[in-house]
């Protein structure tokens, strides 16, 4: 028993870890990565190659001044930041990062906790991050910071839809399954979901971008608009919380996408390579290597979502509620239908 | 159709998407794929500190006020720089030269103070031109940055030249300087650069 809570709380730690480590250095990369589509250099001042940067940001932000406005609801205004922040780290919870592997004859699961129903855990606190957006542009008394949260909240609810029912089409592929472990496990045969549900992944894909605010749906901050959406009134490391949030949510959202359409930590031959090196069933070998193709089809992601924003212009409210609502809505109805049929025919 | 200036103006147009616009994802992988180009496109970036850009040899950057061959300060405070000056950034205060101070005033009447407004300066260079001494250029040093706006205001102990390190202003005398300094009569020339020049030729 001690063993078995020593064990979470070290995972805990390291997976914390992790996320705010991608996080931070997503941060950095993004700027890079921005810098070199536009032929530029980027942040290179910092440390080689500019890696101290997130270190200076991060140092930068705390030391700036800190206000709160008179008119604001203190208590809401903290809390907003707060709320966003632990939302987007509970969500790391339900990844299974690796193989089970066995140690001393027990069985250790390289994942914090495998609920049967994570994927429902999953929206579910996605969705609650939405509250940490709406308290506080709500808090701020700021019309700006109220229009960005107001944008925030219509545009999730919208999209929450889409991706919802895009998830229970992967479901039924999945064998009815909502733990994510049993869903990455499914797709240990070679074939990932991908194969059986690619329209499926890219209704899932936009919803991801429009669920973690980032371009082209960055509705909530959009700087030309809005000054600064629901953060306007936000300084210092509350602005620096909610900013590394989004950068959380992006990684976990990779993360996400990556169980679900790609096999999360089994990549092709795997079986053949771990033969091949003379690992046997239960090494903690394997799941460390799956974690490391876990982890490279994260970082392609997050390329991805990155390779996104800095290529796509922004879209208009009503074309983002007409993307929403009349598109990929009817769009993922039409994939659950297909799938549904399908599922039928070949389960008789 | 309108009366145009131009051929430039275009007419809006409100179409409506056709329905493979609407899809968007033709033009988003369009446009993916020109951002993906540029990755492996070379910068263009000048890393600044390490790497400089090779300027124009006739730069127009901070001034310089001469002295001559005898280390005396060219300038007679005529006023004639102030007055082409389009940015008002030049004003000076004149003073008669005394007894036995020649050898640091050439012309008998000499600018006591004499202050460039670096932030109002557009660097134009229109002083050099007006001035009938010789006495102020500009040269390819750059202006520093300061923190205090009056640090931005330069008097003659950063604008005359020291005779241990005179500045070189012969990159700024381009054929028709050196042509207009040749006309018989502008005896200012005659002393130190004139000389010189001739010499060159
Ligand atoms: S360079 Fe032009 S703007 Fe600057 S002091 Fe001379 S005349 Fe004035
Ligand atoms: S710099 Fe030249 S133009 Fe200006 S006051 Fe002196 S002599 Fe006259």
């Amino acid at each position: 028993m001690l063993a078995f809570v020593i064990y979470k709380a070290v995972l805990c730690v390291i997976i914390f870890a992790i996320s705010l480590g991608v996080a931070a250095y997503s941060t950095w990369w993004e700027r890079k990565f921005a810098s070199f589509l536009q032929d530029r250099v980027g942040p290179n001042r910092a440390g080689p190659f500019g890696l101290l940067q997130p270190l200076a940001d991060g140092g930068k932000m705390f030391f700036k001044e800190e206000i709160i406005p008179n008119v604001s609801n203190k208590f809401l205004f903290i809390l907003g930041p707060c709320l966003f922040m632990v939302t987007a780290c509970m969500t790391s919870v339900v990844i299974p990062w690796g193989k089970d592997f066995m140690m001393g004859g027990r069985n250790f699961a390289f994942q914090i906790t495998d609920i049967n129903i994570g994927v429902l855990y999953l929206l579910g606190v996605v969705s609650i991050g939405v509250y940490g957006i709406m308290i506080g542009g709500w808090a701020s008394n700021n019309k700006f910071a109220l229009l960005g949260a107001i944008r925030a909240s219509s545009q999730m609810i919208s999209y929450e839809i889409a991706m919802g029912i895009a998830v229970i089409a992967l479901i039924i592929t999945s064998g009815g399954t909502l733990s994510l472990h049993e869903i990455v496990e499914k797709q240990d045969a070679g074939v990932c979901n991908f194969v059986y549900q690619p329209l499926g992944f890219l209704i899932f894909f936009i919803c991801a971008l429009a669920e973690t605010n980032r371009a082209p749906f960055d509705l909530a901050e959009c700087e030309s608009e809005l000054v600064g959406g629901y953060h306007t009134e936000y300084s210092s490391m509350k602005l620096g919380l909610y900013l590394f949030a989004e950068y959380i949510n992006m990684f976990i959202s990779s993360a996400v996408m990556a169980a679900f359409y790609f096999g999360g930590y089994n990549f092709p031959f795997a079986h053949e390579l771990y033969n091949a090196m003379g690992l046997q069933e239960g090494s903690i070998w394997i799941s460390l290597i799956g974690f490391g193709a876990y982890f490279t089809k994260i970082v392609l992601f997050i390329c991805l979502f990155m390779w996104v924003r800095w290529t796509l212009p922004r879209f208009r409210y009503d074309q983002l509620m007409n993307l929403g609502w009349k598109v990929l809505i009817p769009l993922s109805l039409v994939n659950l239908a297909i799938t549904t049929v399908v599922a039928y025919y070949f389960n008789k | 159709m309108a009366l145009q200036l131009t051929n430039r103006s275009k007419v809006v147009s409100n179409k409506e998407q056709s329905a493979m616009e609407k899809l968007y994802l033709p033009a988003v992988f369009k446009g993916m794929s020109i951002t993906l180009s540029h990755l492996f496109k070379k910068s263009a970036t000048i890393r600044y500190p390490e790497q400089k850009r090779i300027m124009a040899p006739v730069y127009r950057g901070q001034h310089v006020l001469k002295r001559d061959d005898n280390g005396a300060e060219r300038c007679t405070s005529c006023g004639m720089c102030a007055v082409a000056c389009p940015a008002e950034a030049i004003t000076m205060e004149s003073a008669e030269r005394k007894k036995g101070e020649e050898h640091l005033y050439r012309e008998e009447k000499y600018a006591a103070k004499y202050e460039i407004n670096m932030l109002r300066c557009v660097f134009c260079g229109l002083c050099e031109e007006a001035c009938p001494k010789e006495a102020i250029f500009l040269t390819d040093r750059i202006v520093d940055t300061e923190f205090e706006r009056e640090d931005f205001i330069y008097g003659k102990d950063k604008l005359v030249e020291k005779m241990t390190e005179r500045i070189d202003v012969t990159k700024r005398q381009t054929p028709e300087v050196l042509e207009f300094k040749k006309t018989p009569g502008l005896k200012h020339n005659e002393l130190f650069d004139g000389k010189k020049l001739k010499e060159k030729h």
